[in-house]
């Protein structure tokens, strides 16, 4: 397989040099291409539609929670469209999303002209689409998607139709996908830097790739494992996660908190990466305390492996084990809390000005940290169990996942657009994109907190009158969050056919390479001949 | 470490990709290496058993050991071709205690002969203390021609047994079931 990728990466530094116009064009272009900057666009293009079909998932789940009773979907597609909102967001809309911005920014913050394994990166990308086929053509098999919830827990997962076996393949496949895009990434990034680009001058974004691509590479296979084994349970006669022959359903998440929660640091590290290029870029100051951020983001990959049963507080562990994984859970708040005080401070004394990237990074800081201490309260054990599979887990992971990983994400794309196309968009537009956003998230998930805390569980079309207020108003709030996208879509598509033209540095605070050495919009082959960093 | 030259990169990517693969390998491996881990750890800490683990082994705090029964066996087989007898004439026991006695029957006939064993005691009284927990007596028994066969009797003596009962008589009479061929 090395040969075969080395032979190709080979064709193209020998033969190809600056020559994409002479290649095949239209369709095949894309099919074709190994160069980083077409694959990073396709990886954002494919994670936008993965999240719009998400996000039309969310919200049948927010039209039937409207009101209480049934009235739209019957249990049976509700608790398909839960399992296959969470699948689809995680896997095909912010992981999609961040190795996006991967492809695109570490060869160019790197000073390295392209990624390390140019073929590899191509099959890394259009293995995708086929995952995100086999997750959506699972709705149209006998029995439907799978409802499982997106932790496809046994030994539910071993009774459901065929539509399981579809998304135990798409697992497979989003695996395969991200564990060569890791070993591209980590490639990349030590054996491809400018000289003089030691580790420690590298742009924070970079390191948290890093960092993440070795989670990836340690945690995906173990989610690869727990698959295969609940495939052989349903098909090949073995009893892993089946009672019935011995095996043990409590098993099942062990295997899959140990790859799961790695996999929520995996989303938020490159989300962390990139809120630190975007605050010191709008405060006009360096970074502060940029080795603490480094060290910090090692210990939270470090302590995100021995953490993994907090999820499971309420399988009838020893009293032992809460307690072990209670204090390493809430270890984590240590290094996190560092970060979040470096990003205070870079901005203090700083010249702040509020273009819609900043207002995005700062909305970030808020609410993660928001999301951060509802986490620390679910770290505590003996509360957990009464929160347990409650509204306020889900209204927790909203706050760092959306607020946390989407929010970057959409800060970030603002940030680069200017760079990646050369044009600018819509300021005006932009903050509006912010501002609804930032409001119809938090009336979407704020109240969700408190019909959590009251008792409402999660996954469940149906509820008690007493939580409908509550319901009411998230449901409100989605459908405001979810058309507010559609802005988002229009700016950009706005920008990119008729957007002024963007500055080379468009940023006067941004002091990456991308920025300091390439014009707007970055061409198409770029340091080929490395810079010269000081 | 930084880019010199094509060609040595490509040989130091190659290594990177080969090392890189072998962790995502071996991580797959102890994703399945959890299991036993994970089997090893329910049984050090003695959690996760559906069968409760004894620590130490149980005893019955029922048996009165101040005073024993004589238990006087009897056995008898009414107008059948059947030798049937105990292989012991008598035991002791404590009351609550649990003891298992053989009985041995031989069909003399040249055909299957069935036959259905009837307990009495005496004192007649004594068989409500008398619990048996496995007897020939509860069902029909069918020897073929010329079999022997042994047989257990496993019974307890309830404690609450009278303090006056020294010696019960447990016998067995052997009737012959008529009419089923020696069949069940």
């Amino acid at each position: 397989m090395s040969a075969v990728i080395d032979d190709h990466g080979h064709a193209k530094d020998d033969h190809h040099h600056g020559d994409h116009h002479h290649g095949y064009g239209g369709m095949m272009r894309w099919i074709t291409t190994t160069n980083h900057k077409d694959i990073g666009t396709m990886y954002l293009w494919f994670s936008f539609m993965m999240f719009m079909v998400g996000g039309t998932m969310a919200l049948v789940i927010r039209a039937e929670l409207f009101s209480p009773g049934l009235q739209i979907v019957n249990p049976d597609f509700f608790i398909q469209m839960t399992t296959m909102h969470g699948l689809i967001m995680v896997f095909g809309a912010i992981m999609p999303a961040f190795v996006g911005f991967a492809n695109w920014l570490i060869p160019m913050q790197i000073g390295a002209p392209d990624m390390a394994f140019a073929r590899m990166n191509n099959w890394s990308f259009w293995i995708l689409p086929f995952a995100g086929s086999l997750l959506i053509m699972s709705f149209f098999v006998p029995g439907g998607a799978p409802g499982v919830g997106w932790t496809m827990y046994a030994p539910l997962t071993v009774q459901m139709g065929m539509g399981m076996d579809l998304t135990i393949f798409a697992v497979h496949l989003l695996g395969m996908s991200s564990i060569m895009g890791s070993i591209n990434i980590v490639t990349t990034i030590l054996n491809m830097r400018a000289p003089g680009m030691t580790l420690m001058k590298m742009p924070l974004f970079v390191w948290t790739w890093l960092i993440t691509a070795y989670l990836l590479i340690a945690s995906m296979p173990v989610l690869a494992g727990a698959v295969t084994m609940t495939l052989t349970d349903r098909h090949f006669g073995t009893s892993f996660f089946n009672a019935a022959g011995g095996g043990d359903p409590v098993l099942y998440q062990h295997i899959f908190w140990f790859f799961g929660h790695p996999e929520v640091y995996i989303i938020i590290l490159p989300a962390f990466g990139v809120v630190s290029q975007i605050l010191p870029a709008f405060s006009r100051k360096p970074l502060f305390g940029y080795a603490s951020m480094v060290y910090a983001t090692s210990s939270i990959a470090i302590l995100s492996f021995i953490v993994w049963a907090h999820h499971m507080y309420t399988v009838g562990m020893p009293v032992t084990g809460q307690l072990f994984f209670m204090y390493a859970t809430t270890l984590i708040a240590v290094p996190t809390a560092c970060k979040i005080f470096n990003w205070l401070a870079t901005m203090w004394r700083g010249s702040l000005t509020f273009e819609t990237p900043m207002l995005f990074a700062l909305g970030f800081l808020f609410l993660f940290t928001m999301g951060g201490f509802s986490g620390l309260v679910l770290a505590l054990a003996a509360v957990d169990i009464q929160l347990h599979d409650t509204y306020y887990v889900v209204a927790h992971f909203h706050y760092v996942m959306v607020a946390g990983a989407l929010f970057t994400a959409f800060g970030g794309i603002y940030f680069w657009l200017p760079k990646w196309t050369g044009k600018m968009y819509n300021e005006t537009l932009g903050k509006w994109h912010f501002w609804l956003t930032m409001i119809f998230f938090n009336i979407t998930f704020f109240v969700q907190h408190f019909s959590g805390l009251a008792g409402m569980p999660r996954r469940i079309p149906d509820y008690p009158l007493m939580f409908e207020t509550w319901n009411k108003i998230s449901s409100i709030g989605a459908f405001g969050f979810g058309f507010s996208q559609l802005l988002f879509l229009y700016i950009i598509v706005k920008a990119i056919t008729s957007g002024e033209k963007a500055a080379d540095k468009q940023w006067e605070g941004a002091d990456s390479l991308e920025w300091t050495h390439l014009p707007s919009p970055a061409p198409y082959h770029s340091f080929e001949t490395p810079p010269a960093i000081k | 470490m930084s880019a010199t030259g094509a060609s040595h990169l490509s040989g130091d990517n190659r290594r990177m990709l080969v090392k890189l693969s072998i962790v995502a390998a071996l991580m797959f491996g102890f994703g399945y290496a959890l299991v036993p881990f994970y089997k090893a750890i329910c049984v050090a800490l003695g959690i996760n058993s559906l069968v409760p683990i004894a620590t130490t082994t149980s005893k019955n705090t029922q048996v009165d050991y101040t005073r024993k029964v004589s238990i006087e066996l009897d056995a008898n087989a009414h107008r059948m071709p059947w030798r049937f007898k105990p292989l012991v004439g008598n035991v002791e026991v404590h009351p609550g205690e649990l003891m298992t006695v053989e009985y041995e029957i031989v069909n003399t006939r040249d055909t299957p002969v069935t036959g259905q064993a009837m307990p009495s005691y005496g004192p007649q009284h004594a068989g409500q203390y008398f619990s048996k927990l496995e007897c020939f007596c509860f069902t029909k028994q069918t020897l073929a021609a010329g079999e022997t066969r042994r047989m257990p009797v496993v019974f307890l003596i309830d404690p609450k047994l009278p303090a006056d009962m020294k010696t019960i008589t447990l016998s067995y009479t052997f009737f012959e079931v008529p009419g089923m061929g020696g069949k069940l």
